[in-house]
């Protein structure tokens, strides 16, 4: 017993190294193989409050862009509204609507690390819930992994754990958006499109119909190089980003009404099996 | 037993992770370069503390810069390897004498101060890359990151010891 304690003693320096190594490893671990930890993100009080502070400093800086930005999607949806494209749209239905949006600004925005998140000024309190798409004018930008309430972190396409459906527009042939070039912030990878696909350098890749998370056809970007992968059966596609992921600032929130009921017959389903 | 010295080092702490996750965080210099330079922490605190303490402050000081930045718990493991192994590179880079009472970091040579803010510096950025990218396939990734975010640190972990050095004659 005394040698033991004397040994505790004797090495207790590297003992505490020891331990406080394992928590981060296994803080490390968690944080690799499932959503981050609960409570120790960038949507927490403390680090929210401090982001939303230096955010309303620095914010005023990017305004008169932020306002063309703005006007230009106006000016999209003007575009749509006098040509008709949407039928009607002060008579829309309340009942058969699938798809609510949320505005929100953007915090906190990181693109050089493998895993990033954008920490945004929405949280419980507005109803966010974990699993929603986060999207801008130019088209997707994450999903939501943590909330609190008034802040959530968004998990960033431009994340290796990052997973979403997409489709070549005006196509069914849907496959999916992965970032494997961890370098570039500027280009993600469209994975699992068989090779019978006639693809063109220049079309436009959109979100999939398959996900209860972002509604079909918003737009991501555009091919710029494509590639067959090993197995020479499917092609390995770079797609460009439309957004401009260093540049982020207002964003909105999509809640599909009916993921819960989607969700559940899923669940039903497989539990049958 | 709060003196001046742990007030300097609690200031210390609070600043160097607010410049860190508010400035240096948001640089993205040539895309990817974000200087680590909250680990000037280990290179300023005094020498002959108790090192139970360090360690612990090392390993909040890391958690804090992980929770800003979503990196759970990364920052936290590389700056608590350095923290450990600070008095070996110290008992390296001066040689035995830095165990002496009198030592102060000041009235070392500018080349040990570089070589001992170096190796603090590789060591960290070595851990933190590798368990960031987490795989051996990319070990030319994480050699490249290392050196180019290690470099950019560097430098700027020389002039902020210059500029906030306490030696004023």
């Amino acid at each position: 017993m005394q040698q033991i304690i004397n040994f505790l003693i004797r090495y207790k320096i590297f003992l505490l190294y020891l331990f406080l190594l394992l928590i981060s490893f296994i803080f490390t671990f968690q944080s690799h193989s499932y959503h981050q930890s609960k409570f120790l993100n960038s949507s927490n009080y403390v680090t929210g409050s401090i982001y939303t502070f230096s955010d309303n400093i620095t914010s005023y800086f990017g305004l008169r862009e932020e306002n063309n930005k703005l006007v230009e999607e106006n000016k999209k949806l003007r575009d749509k509204l006098f040509n008709n494209v949407l039928l009607s749209p002060l008579k829309i239905d309340s009942t058969s609507i699938d798809y609510e949006v949320v505005r929100g600004r953007v915090i906190n925005n990181s693109y050089a690390d493998q895993r990033n998140y954008i920490t945004i000024n929405k949280g419980k309190n507005d109803s966010i819930v974990q699993d929603m798409g986060v999207i801008t004018d130019k088209g997707i930008l994450g999903i939501v992994e943590n909330t609190s309430d008034n802040f959530s972190t968004v998990q960033s396409i431009l994340s290796d754990k990052s997973n979403i459906n997409a489709k070549i527009k005006n196509s069914n042939n849907f496959g999916s958006l992965v970032w494997e070039n961890t370098t570039d912030y500027n280009v993600v990878q469209l994975i699992d499109i068989p090779r019978l696909v006639p693809l063109t350098i220049g079309d436009t890749i959109v979100t999939g119909a398959m996900s209860s998370i972002f509604p079909e056809n918003i737009p991501i970007g555009t091919i710029k190089r494509f590639d067959l992968d090993n197995s020479k059966s499917f092609y390995f596609i770079d797609v460009e980003l439309f957004n401009d992921m260093t540049n982020i600032d207002n964003i909105y929130i999509i809640r599909n009404l009916n993921r819960k009921e989607v969700l559940e017959l899923e669940a039903e389903t497989e539990a049958n099996d | 037993m709060i003196n001046s010295t742990s007030f300097l080092i609690v200031l210390r702490f609070i600043l160097l992770v607010l410049v860190q996750v508010l400035v240096f965080n948001k640089l993205n210099f040539f895309g990817y370069i974000n200087p680590l330079i909250y680990i000037l922490f280990l290179y300023w605190y005094p020498i002959k503390q108790n090192r139970t303490t360090f360690i612990i402050l090392c390993f909040f000081l890391g958690l804090c810069v992980d929770i800003f930045s979503d990196t759970l718990a990364i920052n936290a493991a590389a700056t608590v390897t350095i923290a450990y192994l600070r008095p070996t590179i110290m008992r390296f880079v001066f040689g035995v004498n830095y165990e002496f009472q009198s030592f102060k970091l000041n009235n070392s040579t500018k080349a040990q101060q570089f070589t001992f803010l170096a190796l603090l510096i590789i060591i960290h950025h070595l851990v933190y890359f590798t368990l960031e990218i987490f795989s051996f396939s990319n070990s030319l990734l994480i050699l490249r990151k290392t050196l180019t975010v290690g470099v950019s640190t560097l430098i700027l972990g020389i002039l902020f010891s210059t500029l906030f050095s306490s030696k004023k004659e």
